[in-house]
C-alpha cells in the first residue's frame, strides 16, 4: 500500500508573526518558515505505518513556492521515500488544494492519504474533509489513534471531538487528518538526512494535474485583532465592587 | 591609606611562598584537614594561624561549623534551606565599623523613596535575602528599591556617611552568593529602574535601565529585527544590571564575544553617592582611561550599575540547531576546531554535555527526550546563524555529514523548526535546573584548556567514587567548564575531597577557578588560585579608592583579609 502525506510550508508555528502594512495578508519576508506542525504528526503517522509493514512507501507532496522544496527534503529527512512538489507561486485555498490532491490521487492510487487537521497560518481545517469528498473517500478527522487492519482493508480511528473521544471504522482507501495526540514526530537524524539526498522530489505543474485554479473567493483585508487592553489596579476591596458594579456590571 | 598598604604588603612578604601564584607551593600549604578554620586557599589558610582572624562567630548562621548552621533561624522558617559544607564561605566576621540600622534611617529612606518603595515585610525580605540555590541567606532588615539613579545616589550618600552596608540587587540569580546579604546589609534592589530608555534601529545601540530583564530586552529588540548579545538560562529573571556588574558570559560569546566589548557605556553610582556617566553610545571612544570596564565584573563592589547602553546584533533569519552524539572527548574537540574551520562565520553556539548530564535532566524534567536515538559519552549543541537559510542549512549539514563519515560523530539530528531547536536547548539550558532538584550540588565554573576541559571531571570522578555524581558541561566553544557535583545531601567529607583539589587543579593549568559566575562570597578568598598578590593588591587599592569605607557589597569578591579591621 502507498500512503500519500500533504505537508505544508507555514510560518513557523513559535515565530511572532506580524500583518502587513498594506493589510493584504501577514509579513512572511524574513521569516523562519518550517513544516506544518499537524503535517509533521501526519508525517510521523504514515512511516510508524510503514515500519509497521502495513505500506510500502509513503509520498510526501507539497504544493507551493519553489522554497517547498525544503519542507520536502525535511519529510525525506524524517522518513518518506520520495516527494512531489506541485509548483505555483499562488498561495491557494483549501478547495483549490483538495481538487489538486484528488487528481494526485488519481495518478497515484495511495491506500491513505494524511493530512494534518488544520493549517497553523490559515487555520482553515477543510483540506482534508474537501479530498475525501472529491474523491468519494471516507474520513476520520482529528485522530488521536489509528489501528490499521491489513487483511480487512479497515482503520479503526479514535477522533477527538469536543465531548470525548469517538471510535470510528473506515474502510481504505480513506483520508485521515491528524491531530496533537496521535503522536510526537521524530527528528530527522543525519543518516537520514544523507539518505534524503539520493531520493527523488518530482516536480509537477496544476496544468500537469489538469485542475482548475480559479477561486471563487477573494481575500479583502487582513488585519490584527484588538490590542487587549490592560488592566487596571485597585487598591481596595471596596473600589473593586464599585467597578464591578457600576462600570462592568456584572454584580 | 599608605599606612594599610605598608602592612598588606607586609603581611604578603611575610608570607613569601605565597607570592607565587599557581604553583606547588599553594599545593604544600594545603590546611589540616582536622582544623577547624576550613580556609580554603593555603595563603588564607596560613595567614589564619599568624594573625588569628578568623575566630568562629556565632551570632550569625552565615556557614560557619556544620552543625550549628542549620538551627536557630531557621527553626520554624518554612522554606527548605539547604546548609552547605562550602569551607570557602566560613568564618565571615560582621565588620564592626557598620553601624547597624536604625529607624532613623528607615525614616530617611521612606522620605526619599516613598514609603512604598521601603520594604521591611519579613516575607519580601525573606526572599530576597536568599540566593537562587538557596546557598546562601543573609539577615537583612531593609530593602530599598530606587526608582531612578537619583534616589540611588541619595540613598548611598546617606548610606556613606552613616557607614551602613548595602548589597547591590539584580535579579538574584547570581550563583557565588554575590547578591544577597553577608549580614545584615541594606539591600538596594534596582528593580522598579526597568524601562528602556532609547533604541537606535540603524547602529543596534540600546539604552536602558540598570533593572531591565534580559528577557523582556530581548522580547522588546525581537519586534525591531535585533537581538542581545548574550543569552543564558537565567534571562527570565536576571538584570542587564547584574549581567553587567558579573560581566556574564553565556551561550553566544562564542559568536559575540564578552560583555567588556559589546557594552559601550554605562552609568554608575559610588559608594558616596557620586553619579559616574559614562553612557556613551559610541563604538569607538579612545579618550582617556576607559572607567566601565571597571564596573563591568566587579560585581557591585565597585558602584551600583543603574543605565547601561549596549551593541545589539541584527536578529539574522537562517538559524540552524543540530543535536549531536559522541563516543569522546578527543572527537568533541575535533569537531570544535572543524566546526570552527568550516562553519566560521556562521557559527554562533556550541555547547557540551556529559552523559551524566543528559541522564540528569531526562530523569528530572518534564516533557524532555534524548533527541538522539543512542546513549552516547558526549553530546553537543551546535548553532549556526546566518543571512541565508539555504546556504546556512547545506553547510551544516555537509559539516555534520563529513564528521559523521570521518568516525567524528556517531549520530545527530537536526532540528527542522523553532520547537524542536527550543527543546534541544531545554536540555543544555535545564541541567541546572535538573540539579537543584536532585539534590545537594557543589557548583564550580572553571576556564580550562579545551584539551583539559574533561580530564578535570574524570579525575575528581576517581576522586570521588561513589560518593556522589560528577557532571561536566558547558561553553566547550569558550573553553569554559561547569563542573557539577550532585550527591543526596551536603557533607563535610565530599566538600573536603573537592575543595581545594578544584582549584588546585585549575591554578596548576593556570586556568580561571570562575570562569563566568564571579567571585561573589563562596570565592572571595580562592582570587589568589588565578590571579598573583600583586594584581590582587592594586585591585584592593582601587576599592578602597571608589569606596573608602568599603560599604558597597562587603565581605565579596577580593579576600577578606584585604579588609582586616
Amino acid at each position: 500500500m502507498k500512503i500519500l502525506v500533504a505537508v505544508k510550508r507555514v510560518v513557523d508555528y513559535a515565530v511572532k508573526i506580524r500583518v502587513k502594512p498594506d493589510k493584504t495578508g501577514v509579513d512572511t519576508q524574513n521569516v523562519k518558515m518550517s513544516m506544518n506542525p499537524f503535517c509533521e504528526i501526519a508525517l510521523e503517522e504514515a512511516l510508524r505505518i510503514k515500519e509497521a509493514g502495513f505500506a510500502k512507501e509513503v509520498v510526501a507532496v507539497s504544493i507551493g513556492p519553489s522554497q517547498c522544496v525544503d519542507t520536502l527534503r525535511t519529510g525525506l529527512a524524517m522518513g518518506a521515500d520520495r516527494g512531489i512538489h506541485v509548483e505555483t507561486n499562488t498561495s491557494f485555498l483549501p478547495l483549490t488544494i483538495a481538487k489538486i490532491l484528488k487528481s494526485l490521487a488519481e495518478v497515484e492510487n495511495p491506500g491513505l492519504i494524511f493530512l494534518g487537521k488544520q493549517a497553523i497560518d490559515d487555520d482553515c481545517n477543510q483540506t482534508g474533509q474537501m479530498v475525501a469528498a472529491l474523491l468519494g473517500w471516507p474520513q476520520a478527522t482529528f485522530a488521536s489513534k489509528v489501528v490499521l487492519d491489513k487483511d480487512k482493508h479497515i482503520a479503526t480511528v479514535d477522533r477527538e471531538v469536543d465531548g470525548g473521544l469517538e471510535t470510528l471504522c473506515v474502510d481504505l482507501p480513506a483520508v485521515i487528518t491528524t491531530d496533537l495526540r496521535l503522536n510526537q514526530p521524530r527528528y530527522a537524524s543525519l543518516p537520514n538526512i544523507m539518505k534524503a539526498k539520493s531520493k527523488p522530489i518530482k516536480k509537477m505543474t496544476v496544468q500537469d494535474l489538469k485542475v482548475d485554479v480559479k477561486s471563487d473567493i477573494e481575500i479583502l483585508e487582513v488585519t490584527e485583532p484588538p490590542k487587549r487592553k490592560s488592566g487596571v489596579m485597585v487598591s481596595s476591596v471596596d473600589e473593586l465592587i464599585e467597578k464591578l458594579r457600576n462600570e462592568a456590571h456584572v454584580v | 591609606m599608605m599606612m594599610m598598604m605598608m602592612m598588606m604588603m607586609q603581611r604578603l612578604r611575610r608570607s613569601e611562598e605565597f607570592i607565587r601564584f599557581g604553583c606547588k607551593s599553594l599545593i604544600n600549604l594545603r590546611p589540616n584537614k582536622n582544623s577547624v578554620s576550613r580556609s580554603v586557599s593555603g595563603f588564607v589558610n596560613h595567614y589564619d594561624t599568624k594573625g588569628r582572624l578568623f575566630e568562629s562567630k556565632n551570632g550569625n548562621h552565615y556557614n560557619t561549623e556544620l552543625h550549628h548552621r542549620c538551627l536557630g533561624r531557621n527553626l520554624g522558617m518554612l522554606q527548605q534551606y539547604k546548609c552547605f559544607g562550602s569551607s570557602s564561605a566560613s568564618q565571615i566576621e560582621r565588620n564592626p565599623l557598620f553601624s547597624s540600622l536604625d529607624s532613623k534611617d528607615v525614616s530617611y529612606f521612606k522620605e526619599i523613596l516613598g514609603d512604598k518603595n521601603v520594604v521591611e515585610d519579613e516575607e519580601r525580605l525573606e526572599t530576597a535575602n536568599t540566593d537562587w540555590m538557596k546557598k546562601y541567606k543573609g539577615s537583612s532588615k531593609l530593602m530599598l528599591l530606587p526608582k531612578n539613579t537619583e534616589e540611588v545616589s541619595q540613598i548611598l550618600k546617606y548610606c556613606d556617611s552613616r557607614c551602613l552596608a548595602v548589597v547591590p540587587q539584580g535579579g538574584n540569580t547570581g550563583l557565588v552568593g554575590g547578591s544577597v546579604p553577608v549580614f545584615d546589609e541594606v539591600i538596594i534592589n534596582v528593580g522598579l529602574m526597568n524601562k528602556v530608555l532609547a533604541f537606535d534601529e540603524v547602529s543596534g545601540v540600546l539604552v536602558c535601565e540598570a533593572g531591565c530583564i534580559l528577557e523582556n530586552l530581548a522580547t522588546f529588540l525581537d519586534t525591531k529585527g535585533f537581538i542581545m548579545p548574550l543569552d543564558l538560562g537565567a534571562k527570565g529573571s536576571c538584570h542587564i544590571g547584574g549581567n553587567v556588574s558579573t560581566n556574564a558570559g553565556g551561550l553566544r560569546l562564542i559568536r559575540y564575544g564578552s560583555l567588556h566589548g559589546t557594552v559601550l557605556g554605562l552609568e554608575a553610582v559610588t559608594a558616596n553617592g557620586n553619579v559616574l556617566d559614562m553612557l556613551g553610545t559610541l563604538r569607538k571612544d579612545n579618550t582617556g582611561y576607559d572607567l566601565k570596564h571597571l564596573f563591568i565584573g566587579s560585581e557591585g563592589s565597585l558602584g551600583i550599575v543603574t543605565k547601561v547602553s549596549i551593541l545589539t546584533q541584527p536578529k539574522l533569519s537562517s538559524v540552524n540547531l543540530a543535536f549531536i552524539a559522541c563516543k569522546d572527548y578527543l572527537s568533541c574537540q575535533k569537531i570544535l576546531v572543524e566546526a570552527k574551520r568550516n562553519l566560521g562565520e556562521i557559527l554562533s553556539a556550541f555547547e557540551f554535555l556529559d552523559n551524566n548530564s543528559m541522564d540528569l535532566v531526562l530523569n528530572h524534567l518534564d516533557g524532555v527526550r534524548n533527541p538522539v536515538s543512542s546513549t552516547e559519552n558526549f553530546y553537543i549543541l551546535i548553532e549556526t546563524t546566518g543571512s541565508d537559510e539555504t546556504n546556512d542549512r547545506e553547510k551544516l549539514e555537509a559539516f555534520l555529514l563529513k564528521s559523521l563519515e570521518k568516525g567524528l560523530v556517531s549520530d545527530g539530528v537536526i532540528a527542522q523548526d523553532i520547537n524542536q531547536a527550543s527543546s534541544f536547548w531545554r536540555i543544555r539550558e535545564g541541567i541546572t535546573e535538573a540539579l537543584q532538584k536532585a539534590g545537594a550540588v557543589y557548583k564550580y565554573d572553571l576556564s580550562l584548556p579545551v584539551e583539559e576541559i574533561y580530564n578535570i571531571v574524570n579525575d575528581l570522578r576517581g576522586r570521588l567514587g561513589d560518593l556522589a555524581n560528577v557532571m561536566g558541561y558547558g561553553h566547550l566553544g569558550d573553553g569554559n567548564l561547569h563542573l557539577n557535583i550532585s550527591a543526596a545531601d551536603y557533607n563535610d567529607k565530599l566538600i573536603g575531597l573537592i575543595e581545594p583539589y578544584v582549584y588546585e587543579w585549575t591554578s596548576k593549568h593556570r586556568g580561571s577557578i570562575s570562569a563566568e559566575h564571579g567571585l561573589g562570597v563562596m570565592k572571595a578568598n580562592e582570587i589568589f588560585y588565578s590571579k598573583s598578590p600583586e594584581t590582587v593588591a592594586i585591585m584592593a587599592s582601587i576599592k578602597k579608592l571608589l569606596d573608602p569605607k568599603g560599604i558597597l557589597n562587603p565581605y565579596k569578591v577580593l579576600p577578606h583579609t584585604l579588609f582586616s579591621h
